[in-house]
């Protein structure tokens, strides 16, 4: 047991004295978690609009007021006929015009509908889908405010921004992912490497031929990863809580617990990786495209795997992080109990039982 | 110095992978206080029969004792007696020379007392007193050589195995490194050192010689030179790799 520790303690001096690999371990979750954050978002701000108004009155006042309060559009233009709608869009800088029709408001009374039309710059689809569903959701919720207004005789409810701010609902959506991305690279990645290191360095041959029992030196290696790992886990779970405003509906307790699975998991495939590799880089390019790759395409973190092609589908089954991601997301949104995610944390424990076989089968084979 | 102890002892060892043979019956034993060479060009077998002698691998049929325990059975008992050394040194490089001792002494249970002794002794006789504290990758080779196999016989190992120990290191080097195998000699360590430097081999006690995994020739250098009429070991060697590639 003492050798085992001195190996441990070894094993953390190595990890601690290497300041580029220290500022990667630790600021990589803090980096990525900023930059999902605040640079890959979904949502709209400050998106520059053009109004065609053709009847001047009240009411459309009051949308355009109400658009531009929300604080995603900002009124760039007023227009004054059909034929300046395409130079407009062609500047490029506007990205939505929104037409009202004649005697608008006169006929929204007599009428109870009046006609307006919205066009965005579809030559950036999803920005211009966007754009449209929060103008029509806006217009959607002054009618229905106007309405109120005249059955109960109530003003306008500034509820815009509690029913529309969807600026969270990307952060929802990225910090399971990211969790589950950071805590596969950084325990299967830099376990990988750090016995791939040691292979190369003829210092794997040493150890083997010393007392340390094998199982002490995989232990050795991966002990250092399991604490760095899940301070990173930790370090995510709160930044998304405190920056991001991302709800603890469940228990933290449990969320933790799911975490060490899942970082025992991934260690069990860097293990595996680390029997398949011999130097630094094979073990770095295994786990790029074994790990990388897809977590952020195949688990379901960035695309809906609903939307996936069956036969894509079915192979997002085998994805680890996948489950990892499911189990996160009930535990941090939804606040459901292991009586909602058994089946996830059984699956990943099944990977990390048959990660262990494999590796230990791989290492008798080289033993031979 | 050689006593009629066996340290090793290997009888029709036999090793293959697949259909290709990497070690054809081989016969041979080293006695306790031998400084024995194990020769042989690149590819004859050698690594692989270094691999079976410090149990990294099995070999497929033959009796193999190192240090009077038996390999199947008693592979875990021969690690505590036995000490390595490869071509790559084997260091860690980001680790300062004595966190590299205090590492080696500690996997091998050294008690912190004989640690602290064993690792003084060694940095006074290396001359590695302002070293102490160095990252030992930042040191020349040559001190890097001395400090492994210093190193690997810290546990005062029965025997001490180094395979290819002066690769890449010049002439000079290599011979104060063999002053270091003579003193470890004197301490009662059995040697067995692999190398495809001939001129090395002139200084091992008793050698054997390997050709497409076999064992050609063993016996002292002299004897060898005599019986093959050679004036060098390189002769004998040549001699040796040319009668094999004559009768294949």
């Amino acid at each position: 047991m003492k050798r085992f520790w001195g190996f441990v303690i070894k094993e953390f001096k190595h990890i601690f004295r290497d300041y580029r690999t220290m500022i990667i371990l630790f600021g990589m979750p803090v980096a990525q978690i900023l930059i999902f954050g605040f640079v890959i978002t979904n949502d709209i701000k400050d998106a520059e609009i053009a109004v065609l108004d053709h009847s001047k009155d009240q009411t459309t006042h009051e949308i355009v007021n109400k658009l531009t309060a929300s604080g995603y559009f900002i009124l760039k233009d007023n227009l004054e006929s059909e034929k300046e709608i395409e130079p407009t869009f062609q500047s490029g800088k506007i990205k939505q015009v929104i037409i009202f029709g004649n005697d608008f408001g006169k006929k929204l009374v007599s009428e109870g509908s009046a006609d307006i039309q919205i066009i965005a710059d579809a030559s950036d689809p999803n920005t211009a889908n966007l754009l449209v569903n929060y103008t029509s959701a806006i217009i959607r919720d002054y009618t229905m405010s106007l309405n109120a207004e005249k059955t109960m005789n109530a003003t306008i409810v500034p509820e815009v921004r509690m029913l529309f701010n969807q600026s969270l609902d990307g952060a929802y959506m990225f910090i399971p992912g990211i969790i589950a991305l950071i805590l596969i690279l950084v325990s299967a990645m830099m376990t990988s490497i750090t016995i791939a290191r040691e292979k190369e360095m003829g210092t794997m041959e040493v150890l083997l031929i010393s007392p340390l029992r094998p199982t002490h030196i995989i232990m050795g290696k991966v002990a250092p990863y399991i604490v760095i790992a899940f301070i990173n886990a930790i370090t995510v779970i709160f930044m998304g809580f405190f920056v991001f405003k991302v709800p603890l509906e469940g228990s933290l307790a449990l969320l933790l617990i799911e975490s060490l699975l899942y970082i025992f998991m991934s260690l069990s495939l860097g293990i595996f990786i680390s029997t398949k590799s011999n130097s630094q880089q094979v073990a770095m390019f295994i786990s790029m495209f074994a790990l990388m790759l897809p977590t952020v395409l195949l688990s379901g973190f960035i695309f809906p795997i609903e939307n996936m092609p069956g036969w894509l589908q079915a192979i997002t089954y085998i994805m680890p992080p996948r489950y990892f991601i499911d189990i996160v997301k009930n535990i941090l949104l939804k606040g459901t109990g292991l009586a909602f995610v058994w089946k996830e944390t059984l699956a990943i424990l099944g990977f990390t039982v048959l990660f262990i076989a494999l590796s230990v089968k791989n290492f008798k084979i080289r033993l031979e | 110095m050689a006593t009629q102890e066996k340290i090793i002892h290997v009888r029709d060892l036999v090793k293959k992978f697949g259909n290709f043979t990497a070690n054809d019956h081989l016969n041979f034993d080293v006695y306790k206080g031998d400084i024995y060479g194990f020769l042989g060009a690149n590819g004859a077998g050698k690594t692989t029969a270094i691999k079976i002698l410090c149990g990294l691998s099995y070999p497929t049929s033959g009796t193999v004792e190192v240090a009077g325990l038996n390999i199947y059975k008693e592979r875990e008992n021969i690690k505590k007696d036995i000490g390595y050394m490869s071509q790559k040194f084997s260091l860690y490089e980001q680790l300062t020379v004595q966190e590299n001792i205090r590492f080696y002494g500690g996997i091998y249970g050294l008690k912190k007392k004989e640690l602290n002794e064993a690792g003084n002794h060694m940095i006074e006789t290396l001359q590695l007193q302002n070293e102490r504290h160095k990252i030992v990758g930042d040191l020349p080779l040559g001190w890097k050589q001395k400090l492994a196999f210093s190193i690997a016989i810290m546990h005062n190992p029965c025997i001490v195995f180094l395979d290819e120990p002066t690769g890449g290191v010049d002439p000079k080097t290599r011979r104060q490194f063999w002053e270091l195998i003579y003193q470890a000699a004197d301490r009662g360590i059995t040697v067995f050192v692999t190398t495809h430097y001939m001129d090395e081999a002139e200084y091992c006690q008793r050698l054997s010689i390997m050709v497409d995994g076999r064992i050609e020739a063993l016996g002292k250098p002299e004897d060898l030179k005599n019986e093959h009429a050679a004036g060098s070991m390189e002769e004998v060697f040549i001699k040796l790799a040319r009668k094999q590639k004559e009768t294949s």
